[in-house]
């Protein structure tokens, strides 16, 4: 059942503290990304997706499916997991720790459900994202297929090979979104290798673009609405949703620092004031 | 000691050709992807018949390869094809993290494999590519040696679930093997047997090995053949009981000296059986223009060479 904006303002905090007490236990991992990425994907997995935890298979038949290509925002992706029920909870303990089924990048080895595919390496989700796509297409099936890239990611070619794919093959049931914080691990997109006219980029390419506030559940819901209108158009979409890494404590928002980095323990305490504690409890 | 005969020159990837066109009917779930590559690839028989299962992906191999991993996660049994640089060295990193860290059920279909792709030269001559994919966990490898294996092979990759990498040639090559023999993976094949030294060769190597063998016989030696189509998972057992009857060996192949067939029945022998063991490969070069069989013959790859270096192996014992 859909959340209304309220609670999935709740959940999404939850999930911040989620993505800092699970990397500062782990004394790694990547929050900056994870907690842009947040309302945005707290959106999706509680508001937009068609799927069910209880029946997931990898084959994903009959159910939306999501690949993350920036597979560095683990933290966010498996707090999601847990708080949507394919894992317990409790599990979100184990991020990074040996033997466990959360790896520092997403793994289909240790039978983790919820992932699709191993991503980390960055650039090819979307080339998956794709072929998954095609292949739904193929079985005259109606589900959508999302993932989510970094702005940052998008500086890799094979980013754009997917996007001359998706667009020649018509993938209308294909929603990729971009996480446009503008940050990566060596500071700006614009100083590091700045892309231009990322919305026009993706529009020459043949998709339908859709620029929406990733931090605005108003927001993000209007584009959800306006990309899945878009099946039927033989247009692929991208939401490009702008974000700020780290939103939602103040050390961290709008910086870099904290995209491969964590807080200091004295540091994880101020952030988790500043979220405020919600119903769901900590793991 | 059995004669083989060769039924008419053929390529292998024709073989590829008509193997995936009898998966493709016996499997609707088989689809082809290539990156501009439909004609060099044989492909196009499979194309006309099922249009829609066939992916162009334009030049692009990189996002060919996510493609059919993503394909493969909603049950399709996705058979990507180009040149083997481009579906190897290329691609490296996207195949080790969509296909086998991903361990997603895609089809490697590497055409073009080795020197004898001819006359284009160094850049599109991979003789790397064995080492590349060997090294990647759970790949399975397979060099078929002529038209009717790789044909059979085809038909065995696309009914094996798992990552598989299928090289394959593009010079006709003598056709020799037995049409309805059914493609085992990871099962080595004894051509012929012998008590002198054992021959092990992969691809077109296979049959310059048998010509190798009935040289030496005219010389009174006995050269056991063994075709090692499946080089990853190795046939380990078949090897050693070879070699510990003969007690030397020469493996053959079409690749450079690092990482392919050679230094993994090395390997194997080190371990479990040490004999006298001489490399017929490319060494440690590049490839250059030329034709097929006159760079065979350069690159110490033709039957000449290998019955020389089984001479080799024997005054070793």
């Amino acid at each position: 059942m859909a959340k209304s904006f309220e609670e999935l303002q709740s959940i999404a905090t939850q999930v911040r503290r989620d993505i800092l007490r699970m990397v500062c236990k782990a004394n790694s991992g990547h929050p900056g990304g994870s907690m842009s990425s947040t309302d945005v994907l707290t959106y999706l997995y509680f508001n937009q997706m068609k799927h069910n935890p209880a029946t997931w298979t990898r084959e994903g038949k009959g159910q939306d499916m999501f690949i993350l290509s920036a597979g560095h925002m683990t933290p966010v992706y498996y707090s999601l997991l847990a708080r949507t029920g394919y894992i317990p909870v409790d599990e979100l303990a184990t991020f990074r720790q040996m033997g466990t089924r959360l790896q520092g990048h997403p793994s289909v080895r240790k039978n983790l459900p919820g992932v699709f595919q191993a991503s980390g390496s960055l650039g090819q989700g979307l080339s998956a994202a794709a072929g998954a796509a095609l292949g739904k297409k193929l079985d005259g099936e109606n589900n959508f297929v999302y993932c989510l890239c970094g702005d940052g990611e998008s500086e890799e070619g094979q980013i754009w090979e997917a996007g001359m794919f998706a667009a020649h093959h018509k993938l209308d049931n294909l929603i990729a979104m971009t996480d446009w914080n503008g940050k990566q691990i060596d500071g700006n997109v614009d100083d590091v290798a700045g892309m231009g006219d990322l919305a026009a980029k993706w529009e020459a390419w043949g998709w339908n673009v859709i620029v929406a506030d990733g931090h605005d559940f108003q927001s993000i819901a209007q584009a959800f609405e306006l990309a899945a209108a878009g099946k039927g158009s033989g247009k692929p979409t991208m939401i490009l949703f702008k974000t700020e890494m780290g939103h939602g404590v103040d050390f961290m928002a709008g910086t870099h620092k904290y995209h491969g980095s964590v807080p200091k323990p004295e540091q994880l305490e101020d952030a988790l004031k500043q979220l405020g504690e919600t119903p769901l409890g900590d793991f | 000691m059995k004669k083989y005969t060769d039924t008419g020159k053929k390529d292998t990837r024709s073989g590829f050709g008509a193997g995936l066109l009898e998966a493709g009917r016996a499997n609707k779930n088989v689809v082809a992807l290539t990156a501009d590559l439909k004609g060099s690839l044989k492909m196009d028989a499979f194309a006309a018949e099922f249009p829609e299962r066939f992916i162009q992906c334009g030049i692009a191999e990189a996002n060919m390869i996510g493609a059919a991993a993503g394909l493969a996660l909603t049950g399709k049994v996705p058979f990507v094809g180009s040149f083997a640089e481009f579906v190897t060295g290329r691609v490296y990193d996207q195949i080790r993290q969509e296909v086998s860290y991903g361990n997603t059920n895609v089809k490697i279909a590497s055409s073009h494999a080795g020197i004898t792709l001819g006359e284009d030269g160094a850049t599109h001559q991979t003789m790397e590519d064995m080492a590349l994919m060997r090294a990647l966990p759970g790949m399975v490898v397979i060099n078929p040696c002529d038209y009717n294996q790789t044909k059979q092979a085809t038909l065995a990759a696309a009914k094996y679930v798992g990552p598989v990498y299928l090289r394959f040639g593009r010079p006709g090559v003598p056709n020799f093997t037995d049409e309805n023999e059914p493609f085992v993976i990871g099962k080595a094949i004894v051509m012929n047997e012998g008590k002198d030294v054992t021959l092990i060769a992969t691809g077109h190597t296979v049959w310059e090995a048998l010509q190798a063998a009935e040289a030496l016989e005219a010389d009174g030696i006995s050269a056991e053949v063994i075709d090692i189509a499946t080089i990853k998972p190795l046939d380990e057992e078949a090897i050693v009981a070879s070699v510990q009857k003969t007690g030397c060996v020469v493996v053959a192949e079409e690749h450079n000296a690092f990482g392919g067939l050679g230094e993994a029945v090395a390997g194997v022998l080190a371990a479990k059986c040490p004999k006298p063991v001489e490399f017929v490969n490319g060494g440690d070069r590049f490839g250059q223009s030329g034709t097929p069989s006159a760079l065979m013959a350069a690159y110490g790859l033709d039957a000449p060479h290998i019955a020389e270096a089984a001479k080799k192996a024997i005054s070793r014992k």
